[in-house]
This record gives structure tokens, C-alpha cells and sequence, in this order.
């Protein structure tokens, strides 16, 4: 289980800092698949890389984030190595070219798990096992990346991040690189290892939200920065109350249909700067139920169980 | 993989002809008379240097038409034979060259290969350290800009002329005999020093930034930071940037070597050092056109070798470029 509270990172830069993950607090319970979904820029990658890989430019500005029960020094790069690959892993954005071209993948791996203390052989047969899953013949354990397609080369990154059964995976953007009919397999393989108890918990990023109905357990929205809302699968698209969601959800053609630009002309305006967001609700430019309160920092509504969005305009249900 | 090495050397040998081609013709076109430079050298009776010119031109075949002499060229070249230099008749063009080629190997192997090393340890290092590459970097920036005419001329002048620590012209001195004793060798060292320092500097910069550059980019690249979120130690993410950024660098080791028979023309002339380079200039002063043909057909022999070496070394080390080049790379 993971729970993350108030967690603010920014990147530092010559302009002043960008607030690209301003106070987000959520949780990501075990046997839970959570879809983060929200436009290009508003912080999901940051979101992901930080509860992993945290170093420069990125800051961490404040807040806590808890792995089962434990502290997870996600500020500490030193401190963290320990729980990188064993407890939170990633499949990165760009899993296309996160192996090394100059080594085979199997001496890579091994390399790798020697560096952590792990002798290969112990998890041979695991990895040969894993191979399968993700329809890997094992001869790619002899091939150089070069060798392998896109889908087959971000496959092989998925085994490798999930080798030593972390408790959390998060995977980001592992199918927009993806054409239509392999994105299915690759969603759904991600999410047969969380069934199989590989992997506890994971964050499913994208932007696209329609891949997140078939796998997500629930899901959370992001906009420049912030939580917009968050709830189970059933309740975001069978009742989306916060605006940004509603817009997000009525701009796409049609469920399943796969959209990627289109999504950001559906919605008229463009996402606010991160380096100086406007203060109050960060959507209130672009929102049509924009009133004078909106001015102010929106509060936390719970509109039903797991059910939340950060809105003056949205009433729980009594 | 035949298929590529057959190609490459078909291609190779077309540039060959080609270069020398070329090699050929230039001299030919250029203004000016090499025999009336000859025979105003044994200088006399104008009668008598009428009758030589034309014994000259006649027996240095210059007198056929220009497709018989190209033909001549060829025919003679298979055989070995670079014909006789004008400016040192009669000596043959390929002895001047070869008792010319050890010095400037000499100079050259030894200087580019430390330079090599040593600025690719110090471009390592440097990529490693920020406060060791704010500080080293500037100096490789300054020796890289400098203008090796400059540097040289300052070695010469600071070393051999101020300290009086090297003599600064020549392989060895005058009243030596090439010989095996320590007296020649000592002396020979001497006289080696001072053109294989400048040169060992001014490549220097150039590797060590290169290094650097190439160091920080792998260190930076999309494997790199995916090692970081696997939590490996630091060496091994090191290691793989290291390797990877050799790999320009040695492309580059090679191409440098190519130069090797060349000489470095400056060096040859600074320290008046008797080498290729060195050759090379005296021949163009002199409008031999065997001897400048001569010494560029050793260029491009070098520069060919290099080249291809380069494109074997490099299918060997980096499986991209094997598999670009269709098929098995394992
Ligand atoms: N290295 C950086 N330095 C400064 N700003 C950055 C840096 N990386 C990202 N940002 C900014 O932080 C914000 C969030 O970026 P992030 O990559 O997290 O977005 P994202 O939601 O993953 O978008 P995408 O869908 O395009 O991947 C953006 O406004 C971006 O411009
Ligand atoms: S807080 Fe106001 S501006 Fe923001 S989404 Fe709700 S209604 Fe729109
Ligand atoms: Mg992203």
C-alpha cells in the first residue's frame, strides 16, 4: 500500500521553480491498479519518477510518502537505492531506449542484478518464466537491444523492473508509443502481473484516459499539478463531477477510440504556466462554472466513498 | 558480413585509384618546369643545358603525351616503382620515402597514442568530478585553441633557444652516424623531444573534451538514468558510459593514425625534422613531381588503411552498427 501526503516536487530552474506536483495526496492500495490520466505537461511522469528516481532538477519540496507501512526516503537518493528494483520500480516514458545498446540483454541483466547483490542464477528461472508472460522468446536473453522491436524492447524493460516483485510498479505511458492492437495486450499484461501477485500495487500513467477502462481499478486525474479527482473506474465515468473531468471525458469521440491531440482541442484554453499557476483553482481559465470563490484554493469535497474531487462546485452526496 | 567487407573493399580501391589519380595529374598542372629547376642546378654552358633538358625530359618521360605517361605511371607503380626524385637525383622516390617514413612515425605513433590515453583519462575524469572540470576544462579549451604553429614555435623558442634544454633542429646532430650506442640514442632522444611534446599537447585538448563531452551525454542518456532507477552502484552505470563513449573516440584514435604517414607537416618544419612532412615541403619547392606524388601516395595509402581499419573496429565494438549493416551481430 502506498500513501502519499502533500507531496510537493518542483523543478528548479533559471526562471524560478516549476511547480510540476503541487500538494497531491492520494493512496494506491495492495491489489490496486490506479490510472493517473490528465493532459501532456500536468505532472504525471513527475509524480512517477519522483517516488522513484528523485535527483536534480527535480526538488523535493515537502511531504510524505509511505510504502507499507514503512517511510519511503524518496528525498534520500543514497537512502532510496535500497528500495529502488526491490520494492518501487518503473517502466519509464522512455522504456524504448532505456537499455544499454553495447550489451546483451541477458549480460546486462545479470550485470545489473550482481550490482544489486543478487546472484543471476537465483533468478533464472524466474526471468525465463517472466520471458514467457510477456511473450518473450528466451533467445532475446542473447540479443543486443537493436535487435528487438519497440513493443518487444519495452516488454523486456517491463520484465527487468519487475524481476525482484516490487511492491509497486509504476508504469508510464507504456502505450503511446504502442499501435492500436498491441496497446491492448500490453495493458492487460501489466495488469496480469499485479493479478498474479508480482507486483502489489501500480500507477497506471497516461494520458489517454480511454485505455484506463478495461484495467483500472480506480482513478485519478490530474490538472497542472493538482488532483482534480479521483474515484473508482465506475464512478469517474459514470459520474465525473469535477469539470475537468466532465470536459475530459465528453471530448473524447467516442470510448475506446484512441485519442491523443484531440483531447487537448476538445477542451478550449491551454493549461496554465507551472512556473507562476494562477492562484486558486488551476482550471478556473478554462472552467465554464467559474465563480469568485474559485479565486481561493478549491477544497477537498468527498462526494461518496473513494469518491473525492477538489472543487467549490461539487457537492457530496448526503 | 562478406558482403559488407567486399563492398567496402571494392570501394576502397576505387578511392584509391581515384586519389592517385588525382595525385598524378596535380603536379602536372601546376605552373613552372621541374627539369629546368634540375638542370639549372648543374648550371654551365647554356648548349649543354640544352642538351640535358632534353636527356632529362626524355629519360623522366616527359616528353610523351600526358595519357602515355599516366599509363607509365600505373605500370611502374605495380612494379614498385615511384620513380627517380628530381630534387635529390638520382635517388629513387621510394628510398627518400622510406628512410623519411620512421621519423615521422616516430614522432607521430608515440605522440597520438599518449595523447590518446592521456586525454581520454583526463576527459573521464573530468566528466566525473564538477570541480575538478571547471578547472580542467578551460586549460584543455586553451590548449585545444591554441594554434599549433604558436605553441610550437613557443617550445622551440622557451626550450631550445631560452633554457637551451633541446636543440631544435634535426633528428640528431650533424657529426652523428645513425648507430646503435647509447651516445645516438641519448642524442636522437633529444632531438625527438621537443616536436613529440608539442604535438602530445595540442591533440591533448582535443580527446580530453571529446572524452568529456561524449562521458557526460552516456552519463545523461535514457539507459543511464534507468540503471539509476534500478538502484545499480555507480560503477556499473560508469562503466557502461565509459564504453560507450570510447566508441567516437577510438573512430577518432584510428582517423588520427591515418594522418600518421602524412607527418605532421608544422611539426617537420618547425624542428625542421626530416619526416614525411618535412619531404613533402621540400618537394613542392622544388616542383619534383615524383617526390610530391610520391609522398601523397603514401598520405592516401595511410589515410585508406586508417579509414579502414576504423569501419572494422567499429563493426567489431558496437552492435548497432553491425546490425545496420543487416544481420548477425551476436
Ligand atoms: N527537467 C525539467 N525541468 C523543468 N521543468 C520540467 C522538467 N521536466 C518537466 N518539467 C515541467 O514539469 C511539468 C510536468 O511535466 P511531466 O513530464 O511530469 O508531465 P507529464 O504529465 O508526464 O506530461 P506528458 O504526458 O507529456 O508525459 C511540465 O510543465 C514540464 O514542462
Ligand atoms: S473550483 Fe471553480 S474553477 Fe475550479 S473547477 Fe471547480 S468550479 Fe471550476
Ligand atoms: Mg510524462
Amino acid at each position: 500500500m502506498l500513501e502519499v501526503r502533500n507531496l510537493k516536487l518542483y523543478y528548479r530552474t533559471l526562471r524560478g521553480y516549476v511547480r510540476a506536483v503541487d500538494d497531491v495526496t492520494f493512496q494506491v492500495r495492495d491489489g490496486e491498479l490506479l490510472g493517473l490520466a490528465g493532459e501532456s505537461g500536468c505532472g504525471k511522469s513527475t509524480l512517477g519518477n519522483g517516488l522513484v528516481l528523485l535527483k536534480p532538477p527535480m526538488n523535493f519540496v515537502g511531504g510524505e510518502v509511505q510504502l507499507d507501512g514503512e517511510k519511503l526516503p524518496i528525498e534520500d537518493y543514497e537512502r532510496m537505492r535500497d528500495y529502488r528494483f526491490k520494492k518501487v520500480s518503473i517502466i519509464p516514458q522512455y522504456a524504448m531506449d532505456a537499455l544499454n545498446p553495447t550489451r546483451k540483454i541477458g549480460r546486462y541483466i545479470e550485470e545489473i542484478l550482481e550490482s544489486r547483490g543478487i546472484n543471476f542464477e537465483s533468478v533464472r528461472e524466474t526471468l525465463i518464466e517472466r520471458l514467457r508472460l510477456v511473450n518473450l522468446p528466451e533467445r532475446v536473453l542473447r540479443m543486443y537491444p537493436i535487435e528487438l522491436s519497440g513493443g518487444m524492447k519495452q516488454r523486456m524493460v517491463m520484465v527487468i523492473s519487475t524481476l525482484l516483485n516490487p511492491s509497486l510498479l509504476i508504469a508510464d505511458e507504456v502505450t503511446s508509443a504502442l499501435d492500436v492492437s498491441t496497446q491492448k495486450a500490453v495493458c492487460l499484461m501489466i495488469r496480469n502481473f499485479k493479478e498474479l501477485g508480482i507486483v502489489k500495487s501500480i500507477i497506471f500513467i497516461t494520458h489517454d484516459i480511454s485505455v484506463l477502462y478495461q484495467i483500472a481499478d480506480r482513478i485519478m486525474i490530474m490538472y497542472a499539478g493538482k488532483i482534480a479527482e479521483v474515484g473508482k473506474t465506475a464512478q469517474i465515468i459514470q459520474n465525473p463531477l469535477h469539470p475537468y473531468t466532465k470536459m475530459l471525458l465528453t471530448s473524447l469521440p467516442e470510448v475506446g477510440v484512441r485519442y491523443t491531440e484531440r483531447m487537448l482541442s476538445g477542451i478550449p484554453g491551454q493549461p496554465p504556466q507551472l512556473l507562476e499557476p494562477p492562484k486558486g483553482c488551476r482550471f478556473k481559465e478554462r472552467c465554464p462554472l467559474r465563480d469568485k470563490v474559485c479565486d481561493k484554493d478549491p477544497p477537498l469535497v468527498e462526494i461518496e466513498e473513494d469518491h473525492v474531487a477538489y472543487c467549490w462546485k461539487v457537492k457530496p452526496n448526503a | 558480413m562478406k558482403k559488407y567487407l567486399r563492398t567496402k573493399i571494392l570501394v576502397y580501391v576505387l578511392t584509391f585509384i581515384f586519389a592517385v589519380t588525382i595525385d598524378w595529374l596535380i603536379p602536372r598542372l601546376m605552373p613552372g618546369n621541374p627539369i629546368l629547376v634540375l638542370v639549372s642546378r648543374f648550371s654551365g654552358l647554356p648548349e649543354s643545358a640544352r642538351v640535358m633538358y632534353s636527356y632529362l625530359t626524355k629519360a623522366f618521360g616527359l616528353d610523351q603525351p600526358l595519357w602515355k605517361q599516366y599509363f607509365n605511371f600505373w605500370i611502374a607503380f605495380l612494379k614498385g616503382d615511384l620513380g627517380i626524385s628530381i630534387y635529390l637525383y638520382p635517388k629513387p622516390v621510394l628510398d627518400v620515402l622510406k628512410s623519411a617514413l620512421p621519423y615521422s612515425l616516430g614522432i607521430l605513433l608515440p605522440s597520438i597514442l599518449a595523447s590518446w590515453f592521456a586525454g581520454n583519462s583526463i576527459g573521464a575524469l573530468a566528466a566525473r568530478r564538477r570541480r575538478l572540470d571547471s578547472i580542467l576544462l578551460p586549460i584543455m579549451y586553451f590548449i585545444n585553441g591554441a594554434p599549433y604553429l604558436w605553441l610550437g614555435i613557443i617550445l622551440a623558442y622557451y626550450f631550445g633557444v631560452v633554457l637551451r634544454w633541446f636543440p631544435i633542429a634535426g633528428a640528431y646532430s650533424f657529426g652523428l652516424r645513425p648507430h646503435l650506442s647509447w651516445l645516438f640514442v641519448g642524442n636522437f632522444l633529444k632531438h625527438w623531444i621537443l616536436p613529440f611534446l608539442s604535438l602530445f599537447i595540442v591533440q591533448l585538448g582535443g580527446w580530453a573534451i571529446g572524452m568529456r563531452n561524449m562521458v557526460i551525454y552516456e552519463l545523461e542518456s535514457n539507459y543511464s538514468r534507468f540503471l539509476e532507477t534500478l538502484g545499480v552502484k555507480n560503477s556499473l552505470i560508469r562503466k557502461y558510459a565509459f564504453r560507450n563513449a570510447i566508441l567516437p573516440q577510438i573512430t577518432g584514435l584510428a582517423l588520427q593514425l591515418g594522418t600518421v604517414i602524412a607527418g605532421q607537416v608544422t611539426t617537420e618544419v618547425v624542428f625542421s625534422y626530416p619526416g614525411i612532412g618535412y619531404i613533402l615541403t621540400q618537394a613542392i619547392l622544388n616542383q619534383d613531381y615524383f617526390l610530391i606524388q610520391g609522398c601523397f601516395i603514401f598520405i592516401i595509402i595511410g589515410v585508406l588503411i586508417a579509414n579502414f581499419t576504423v569501419d572494422l573496429v567499429y563493426v567489431a565494438l558496437d552492435p548497432r552498427i553491425r546490425y545496420s549493416y543487416g544481420g548477425e551481430i551476436s
